[in-house]
């Protein structure tokens, strides 16, 4: 990088001290402060806060609704991003706009739609009731309101990449042969993985870090329907402060691997 | 294999990028789509590979309609302009691709990949990356990689345009010769009408997705069916008048026309090389002043002016222009023995 | 040969040749429907299951409306705070070169990551009277839990990547050429910056702005735990959109939904328009 056109040394270490205060008060003590209140009374407490049976059952739930809605949005985001990108259509720019809209919309609402549609008064309310289905206050709900709002991560990454990367090579493994299902396997596939696994790692962050939405859908019913963030937010409420910290460290943690290997893959990208 | 296009129409966002056009292409011959960018030759060499779908028309492949068959189907050996090679593959991979999607085993298709990449003169470079080779060796590998599964076409689409000047002359004798080896039957398209001429049998000029003319090279040169093919291949010098008493004049010169009728616009076109230039008077030369002089390597280029604002353009090789000793100022005898003239749209 | 189906053209006069057309457009638009489509119109059919009046009443009421003044009010401080500091640390990114520049680039994204519930609790306890920043505030006689600043606080921290992402890359592509043209012809660095470089960035900033805004206007998560939801004062929208949910006021918490889903959308519409300004001028 050219230096010999910048600014004065004095400027350039007052911005660069005013920009990294500016992290530190608003970034960094914040992250900081999570793993110091979860270790304030030591690991014993730490240990047993994670493992308490309300936890470990917030634990579980979290990695299912992950388990759920990660594979789920990978094929939706690839199937979505084939008919984008690849094809001419009327409607296009629409459909990108509605992809995109759980980005936008607040996550109560996303929460609030699906007790419109599945709660006691709901649209669906009467028949759930008939035949025993419980999806609001209930797993099923949770994992619903995940799904909606984490559908965009994927298709978000893959979209514009694809549509750079253009048709090409596609075309040329058809006149060599190949069927639809082997040109995606062998030609697609290799050239987007990186922006899939991208959209993946984000993709699992937000499955397992919603709040808002699940809050609504959930019930809070402890050991049954909390996840982890719902489950840290009760334990504040009730002043258990080292619990709550504990729970939210483990998602600081995940916050930190998911940067960590977003860095990595961007370094692969680059390679 | 053979191949016959009916009528082809292709319409994209109400734009008519083909409009009507037939061809023929028989087995083992190299047939060119020549004409400038938009003309819609590409789009023509796409449907016959089935890479688009015609609005009209037909596609015959060895006397089999093809038309509504998918391009997976189609048998036809696609090379094109931005090489298309698989980013992530090696180069046998590369080229044994349309093997391997048939299901060959891998020993077969790999030994088949080894022996095109021989033949396209990259051997030992099996297990580079394409971002490795440079822009003449990823079309040669392009090359290889579409013949591997034996197609009975080739179908190559504007293959040599990214690359420099000297690498084009180079592969294209490299083709011409493999084409001669392998006598597969190749349609090529191209802008670049020095590679039209030294590499086909036939030269269709295409032009706002019609055909303009269709023969051998030589005489889509000397005799040029249309002002397009004129102006299009090769320079012109060109002139606009009345036919007056069969002919065309200009200045104080006279062009035949009698194939027009009398009264009609219309436009004179010849060649700079067709320009007959000598220090003596001969008959039916008409006289002119050298008012520049310019180099271009082989030839000179002389700007001769014959009366006030009438100039005219001629091309003499660089021998001649020395042995006649020819200097800006000086008075010279112009001949135009072949220009051809065309009504004026 | 065999003879295969020929595919029919669909919505525009172009066919497609890439198999899978039919099957991927069908999937997304029947995913899409059941997800999106159907859910959304929902919303706005219950919404007006109600009088003009009813729907007017809802929206209008004293606590409703200064929800929203406190929810866009804080967002748009939130999002211009974000605009002045994204820009800082987006050019100390790009110009700069400090130890560490490499990790700090990294941290920018951790709003992204972090879950809102965990940076809430997290902020509070921060900006709270006795917690680690907030000691020092509270003998300026600057509280920060349970007011509209603290709002602000946890809004600028949900906010912090999206300036800093959409100028970095623009900044990072800008031709060195012009400033060196400027200084070869005597302008000082900061006019430099003020008539070239800014005027350039402006569409980036301009959609990152509006990025962050949208983002702020929605939040929930982080907000809730430092704000003290006191109904006027530090309650914001999505809140009370949950506090009727609670009291099974379904047509009022619709109602407010539908009125911040118009606002959303009016504002995804900016966002697309702005980034559509940005790409010409990235030309």
């Amino acid at each position: 990088m050219n230096n010999t056109i910048t600014e004065k040394p004095y400027v350039r270490y007052t911005l660069i001290f005013l920009s990294l205060t500016f992290l530190a008060l608003f970034l960094v003590v914040p992250l900081i402060t999570i793993f110091a209140e979860a270790f304030q009374k030591g690991w014993g407490l730490y240990l047993t806060s994670i493992t308490e049976p309300a936890a470990m059952a917030a634990i579980r739930l979290t990695l299912l609704t992950a388990a759920i809605a990660v594979p789920v949005n990978l094929v939706f985001g690839i199937v979505a991003a084939w008919a984008i990108a690849k094809f001419e259509f009327f409607g296009k720019r629409f459909l990108i706009t509605l992809i995109e809209l759980p980005f936008t919309v607040s996550p109560v609402i996303s929460g609030l739609i699906f007790v419109l549609l599945f709660g006691a008064q709901g649209v669906f309310g009467k028949w759930l009731a008939d035949h025993d289905i419980q999806i609001i206050f209930a797993v099923p709900g949770i994992v619903l309101a995940t799904l909606f709002i984490t559908f965009p991560y994927v298709a978000r990454e893959l979209i514009p990449l694809m549509q750079a990367q253009g048709n090409e090579q596609e075309e040329a493994a058809l006149t060599l042969g190949a069927s639809g299902w082997q040109t995606f396997w062998k030609v697609t596939l290799p050239n987007i993985r990186w922006a899939l696994l991208y959209g993946v790692i984000l993709l699992n962050a937000r499955a397992m870090g919603e709040f808002g939405a699940v809050s609504v859908v959930s019930g809070h019913i402890r050991g049954l329907t909390n996840t982890i963030p719902l489950h840290v937010e009760i334990l504040y409420n009730e002043y258990n402060f080292v619990a709550a910290f504990a729970m939210a460290s483990l998602l600081a943690l995940l916050a930190l691997v998911t940067l960590i290997a977003k860095n990595w893959i961007e370094w692969k990208k680059g390679e | 294999m053979s191949i016959q296009v009916k009528k082809l129409k292709k319409i994209f966002n109400g734009f008519t990028a083909v409009d009507d056009v037939s061809l023929i292409v028989d087995d083992g011959e190299f047939v060119t789509l020549l004409g400038p960018s938009g003309s819609g030759k590409s789009t023509v060499l796409r449907c016959i590979a089935g890479l688009e779908a015609p609005d009209n028309g037909s596609i015959e492949i060895n006397n089999e309609d093809v038309t509504r068959v998918p391009v997976q189907e189609r048998r036809v050996g696609f090379v094109f302009q931005h090489y298309a090679l698989f980013r992530h593959m090696t180069l046998l991979e590369n080229v044994a691709f349309g093997l391997n999607v048939r299901g060959v085993g891998k020993k077969e298709r790999n030994e088949k990949a080894r022996d095109l990449l021989q033949l396209v003169g990259l051997t030992g470079l099996e297990k580079r990356m394409p971002s490795q080779l440079s822009g003449g060796q990823r079309q040669r590998v392009a090359l290889a990689r579409a013949l591997a599964p034996q197609p009975g076409l080739l179908l190559l689409d504007e293959p040599f345009g990214a690359l420099d000047a000297r690498l084009r002359k180079e592969l294209r004798v490299w083709l011409r010769e493999l084409h001669d080896r392998i006598n597969l039957t190749t349609l090529l398209v191209t802008h670049d009408q020095d590679e039209a001429f030294e590499l086909s049998d036939r030269v269709l000029v295409v032009n706002k997705g019609r055909i303009e003319q269709e023969a051998e090279p030589q005489k889509i040169f000397d005799e040029p069916a249309s002002e397009f093919v004129a102006t299009f291949v090769g320079e012109t010098n060109r002139v606009e008048g009345t036919v007056q008493e069969g002919s065309v004049a200009w200045g104080p010169m006279r062009f035949k026309a009698v194939h027009l009728k009398e009264g009609t616009k219309a436009s004179v076109l010849f060649r700079p090389n067709d320009v007959y230039v000598t220090s003596h008077r001969e008959k039916g030369g008409w006289p002119g002043i050298i008012r520049s002089i310019q180099f271009l390597g082989a030839t000179e280029s002389l700007e001769i002016e014959i009366e006030k604002d009438l100039n005219l353009t001629a091309h003499i090789p660089k021998g001649v222009a020395a042995l006649s000793g020819f200097t800006v100022g000086e008075q010279v005898y112009v001949m135009v023995p072949m220009a051809h003239v065309f009504a004026s749209k | 040969m065999k003879i295969t189906k020929f595919h029919p053209e669909y919505f525009s006069g172009q066919k497609n040749v890439l198999p899978g057309f039919h099957l991927t457009l069908g999937l997304t638009l029947i995913y899409l429907c059941l997800m999106v489509l159907i859910p959304i119109s929902l919303l706005f059919l219950k919404t007006a299951g109600q009088s003009w009046q009813q729907f007017w009443e809802t929206v209008s009421s004293p606590r409703v409306v200064a929800s929203y003044s406190l929810s866009f009010g804080a967002s748009l401080a939130a999002a211009s705070i974000n605009s002045v500091f994204g820009l800082l640390l987006a050019w100390v990114l790009v110009r700069y070169p400090f130890p560490g520049r490499g990790i700090v680039d990294m941290i920018v994204d951790l709003p992204f990551a972090l879950p809102t519930a965990v940076a809430g609790i997290a902020l509070t306890t921060v900006y709270a009277e006795n917690g680690v920043l907030g000691k020092w505030l509270a003998p300026l006689g600057i509280k920060t839990a349970f007011t509209p600043l603290g709002i602000v606080i946890a809004l600028t921290f949900v906010g912090l990547p999206f300036v800093v992402r959409t100028v970095q890359p623009v900044l990072e592509d800008l031709d060195r050429d012009m400033e060196e043209a400027a200084a070869c012809l005597g302008a000082t660095r900061w006019k430099t910056f003020r008539r070239i470089l800014f005027p350039a960035i402006l569409p980036a900033l301009s959609t990152g702005f509006a990025m962050a805004f949208a983002r702020a206007v929605g939040e929930y998560g982080s907000v809730v735990f430092i704000s003290g939801n006191m109904p006027m004062k530090t309650e914001i929208t999505p809140l009370l959109i949950i506090t009727k949910l609670e009291q099974y006021d379904y047509i009022g918490a619709t109602s407010l939904a539908v009125v911040m889903l118009v606002a959303s959308f009016l504002l995804l519409l900016t966002i697309n328009l702005l980034q559509g300004w940005q790409a010409t001028r990235h030309e």
